[in-house]
């Protein structure tokens, strides 16, 4: 079963906020705009954005999210590592693009599946 | 005290998205034709045309109030309007400086045109005013204020560049004067869609784009003079605001 620390340490994310690094990761979900996140993202999913407004933390906590990623080498605001520490919401950092780091994630989530099975 | 119509989110031919005929003076003459009592002259992330528009407006009757639709950091919409020309364009410095760079494809994105009161062009703006400013949302809200402007969440029932498309929600600790509703969604709708959201004015305007689209929605006030000074006590709640109940 796959972890966000498993994942942190196969991708090279740099850890801003460590909440429960043990979370299982179900799937991955893509999007900046946060409406769309609330309306489609999925309990234990990893969330990949480029937003970096404290909103992402209550989003991420009110979804279930194991972990959030800013990608690009974006900085999460200070607010944002505030309120995720408080709410112990795992959030990361890649130097990565999006793009890059979706496909990456892709590829390691398609290889440690077995290709019928559900992600969960 | 009186009623006054306003519609306070019009763009001109300085926003590349808007028709090359909104000029300060066309749009002036159809405010009027259309009954407006206050305009707000608001183009992406700059203020170069809101002299001539506050200036023409006097001279014709109407109230024009210098304003700026801005883009945050997250890409939400703020309309920022602003007591005097000064207090804009002070507060255009800073969008000036924190707007990302790269400059305006005229012909993919639409020219960007600052005019004169007669209608002639002055200058083609080259600065990519569709883009966002490095400004978060609280940050952006902060400085509107720190001049003396209002900070009204642009278009929240849109699908994109409005707070609540970027964010999810309204966050708490940014200090929005009023809500904007657009003219795609009618009063009963903002109000079983956004009914949590109390203690803050709801307003709605034409957000135009071309000289048809004014005061295709505007919002009464009902005020002692129509004034910057006046909406903002407006927006404290110490004036009447009514749109969608006439």
């Amino acid at each position: 079963m796959l972890t966000v620390s498993g994942v942190a340490e196969k991708l090279g994310l740099k850890v801003v906020v460590q909440g429960d690094l043990s979370e299982i990761v179900s799937g991955c979900y893509v999007s900046d705009l946060l409406s769309d996140v609330m309306a489609h993202s999925k309990d234990h999913e990893l969330w990949i954005t480029l937003q970096t407004h404290p909103n992402i933390v209550a989003v991420a906590s009110i979804k279930g999210i194991s972990a959030l990623i800013i990608t690009n080498g974006r900085n999460p605001e200070p607010e944002t590592i505030r309120k995720a520490e408080a709410e112990k919401v795992t959030i990361m950092m890649s130097s990565n693009t999006t793009f890059d780091l979706a496909g990456l994630l892709y590829t390691m989530m398609k290889d440690s599946q077995p290709p019928q099975a559900g992600l969960s | 005290m009186r009623y006054y119509k306003a519609d306070l989110h019009i763009h001109t031919c300085l926003s590349p998205c808007a028709e090359l005929d909104m000029t300060p003076r066309r749009i002036i003459n159809s405010a009027l034709g259309k009954g407006l009592h206050i305009i707000a002259i608001s183009d992406h992330n700059s203020a170069e045309n809101t002299e001539v528009a506050v200036r023409t407006g006097r001279d014709e009757g109407i109230t024009v109030l210098p304003a700026m639709e801005l883009t945050s950091q997250e890409e939400v919409h703020v309309l920022a309007l602003f007591s005097s020309t000064e207090n804009a364009v002070a507060m255009q410095e800073i969008i000036y400086d924190t707007l990302q760079s790269g400059s305006n494809d005229e012909h993919s994105i639409g020219y960007q045109l600052v005019v004169n009161e007669s209608d002639e062009i002055l200058d083609y703006n080259k600065r990519l005013l569709i883009g966002a400013t490095s400004l978060s949302l609280g940050e952006l809200v902060k400085n509107i204020h720190s001049f003396g402007g209002i900070a009204v969440a642009s278009h929240i029932d849109r699908g994109h560049f409005s707070v609540i498309s970027q964010l999810g929600f309204i966050p708490d600790d940014v200090a929005f004067d009023a809500l904007e509703i657009s003219c795609a969604m009618e009063f009963h709708e903002a109000t079983s869609q956004f009914g949590s959201y109390t203690g803050i004015p709801w307003v709605t305007s034409s957000d135009a784009h071309s000289l048809g689209d004014i005061a295709r929605r505007y919002t009464t006030f009902l005020l002692n003079e129509p004034s910057f000074d006046e909406i903002a006590r407006a927006f404290k709640g110490k004036r009447i605001i009514r749109w969608g109940e006439e």
